[in-house]
C-alpha cells in the first residue's frame, strides 16, 4: 500500500518520492492530488479515508507525494507550480491512471486529459492571501509591523517562509495568478454538496467520516458502470 | 404538494442586497465553521459575546482563516489596516463591521 516513485525535478534529475496506492489493477484508476500545504495537514485523513471509500467500491486510488511534500527530500522552496503540474502527469502515467480527484488546489495541477472530479477548487491567489494574512497577523502578535505589500514584495524578490512554508520566488509568483486547469471533464463538487463545514477550515487536522463517504459516494455512483 | 418554492436566498444574494438579518446569520454561519464550535452555540451569540480573548479557539491563525472565509461569502476586502482589537474583541463589533464593508462594497 506504501512504497514510492520517481517525480521528476525542475533540473532534470529525479526524486524519490512516497506514494500511497490502492492498486488492484481494477478498470477505474483515480490519481489523487492532495491540498497545499497547511490544508494538506488538515485534510490528509479525510483524503486517504476517501481512498479507503472508494477501494471499497472497486476502485484504484493513488496518492503521490509531490517534490517538497512530506518526507520529501527535495526542497520545498525550489519547486515550482509548473514542475508540480509535469510531475502530476508524470504519476498519471506511472500509475496509468484513468480519472483524477484533486482537493483544494490540487485542482490547479490536474492533467488536462484526465476527467474526474475537483473537490472545492481553490485559486492560487486565495491560498496565498490566507498564508499572507496569517503571516501578518502572527508578525504583528509579536511586535513587528509587517504589511500584506511587505511580505508580497519579499516573496516576489527571494521567497518567504509563509506558516512554515517555504515558498520560492517562482512559486510565489505562480500562486499569485494559478487557477483550477481548464477542462470539461473536470466537475466541481462544492463543499455545500458534501454538507457540513470544510476540514480545511479547522484550526487543527480534523475527520468526518460523513463527509468522506458523501466524497466517495458522489465519485463511485459516476463510475458506477464501469467498476 | 407544497406551494412554498424552495429558497437559495442566501446563497444567491450578492453582499450588496444582504439584510442585517442574512448578515448576522452567514457571519454566525462562518464563526461556527472556522472555528468547529456548535452552529447553535454560534447561535447564540449577542452583540456583547467575547470573540477574541475570550474564545481559546480564536488564535492568531483561526482569525486569519475567520478573515478570509468572511471574504469569500462576504465578497468583501479587509485591509491590513482593517484588523485592530476593537473589531475582533466582540460578535457585535464584527457584525458592525461586516455591515459597513458590504455598505462600502
Amino acid at each position: 500500500m506504501i512504497s514510492t516513485w520517481n517525480a521528476p525535478l525542475s533540473d532534470g534529475k529525479d526524486s524519490e518520492e512516497l506514494l500511497l496506492a490502492f492498486d488492484e489493477n481494477r478498470p477505474v484508476r483515480v490519481l489523487i492530488l492532495p491540498a497545499w500545504f497547511d490544508e494538506a495537514n488538515k485534510l490528509r485523513r479525510f483524503t486517504v479515508e476517501v481512498m479507503r471509500r472508494l477501494d471499497g467500491s472497486g476502485i484504484d486510488s493513488f496518492l503521490p507525494d509531490l517534490p517538497g511534500c512530506n518526507e520529501s527530500l527535495a526542497q520545498l522552496s525550489e519547486q515550482t507550480i509548473a514542475s508540480w503540474r509535469e510531475a502530476a502527469g508524470v504519476a498519471s502515467a506511472a500509475f496509468s491512471t484513468t480519472h483524477v480527484l484533486t482537493l483544494r488546489a490540487g485542482a490547479i495541477l490536474a492533467p488536462t486529459e484526465l476527467s474526474g472530479w475537483r473537490y472545492a477548487p481553490q485559486t492560487g491567489p486565495k491560498q496565498l492571501r490566507g498564508m499572507v494574512r496569517a503571516r501578518t497577523i502572527a508578525s504583528r502578535e509579536q511586535g513587528k509591523e509587517e504589511t500584506t505589500d511587505d511580505v508580497v514584495r519579499a516573496g516576489r524578490e527571494s521567497g518567504v517562509s509563509l506558516g512554515g512554508w517555504a515558498i520560492g520566488p517562482a512559486m510565489f509568483s505562480e500562486l499569485e495568478t494559478a487557477g483550477p486547469t481548464e477542462s470539461d471533464t473536470q466537475v466541481d463538487i462544492a463543499q455545500a454538496t458534501i454538507g457540513g463545514p470544510g476540514l480545511w477550515l479547522r484550526a487543527e487536522p480534523d475527520y468526518d467520516a460523513t463527509q468522506a463517504d458523501a466524497l466517495a459516494a458522489i465519485i463511485a455512483l459516476s463510475v458506477g458502470d464501469r467498476v | 404538494m407544497s406551494a412554498t418554492p424552495a429558497s437559495d436566498e442566501t446563497s444567491e444574494q450578492s453582499g450588496l442586497d444582504m439584510s442585517r438579518s442574512a448578515i448576522d446569520s452567514e457571519l454566525k454561519s462562518i464563526i461556527a465553521d472556522v472555528l468547529g464550535v456548535d452552529a447553535a452555540d454560534a447561535e447564540a451569540f449577542t452583540p456583547e459575546t467575547g470573540l477574541f480573548g475570550h474564545l481559546p479557539e480564536l488564535d492568531s491563525m483561526a482569525v486569519a482563516g475567520l478573515l478570509t472565509e468572511m471574504e469569500d461569502r462576504l465578497d468583501i476586502v479587509i485591509d491590513d489596516d482593517d484588523v485592530d482589537g476593537e473589531m475582533l474583541e466582540t460578535y457585535g463589533g464584527l457584525l458592525s463591521f461586516a455591515e459597513a464593508k458590504i455598505i462600502e462594497g
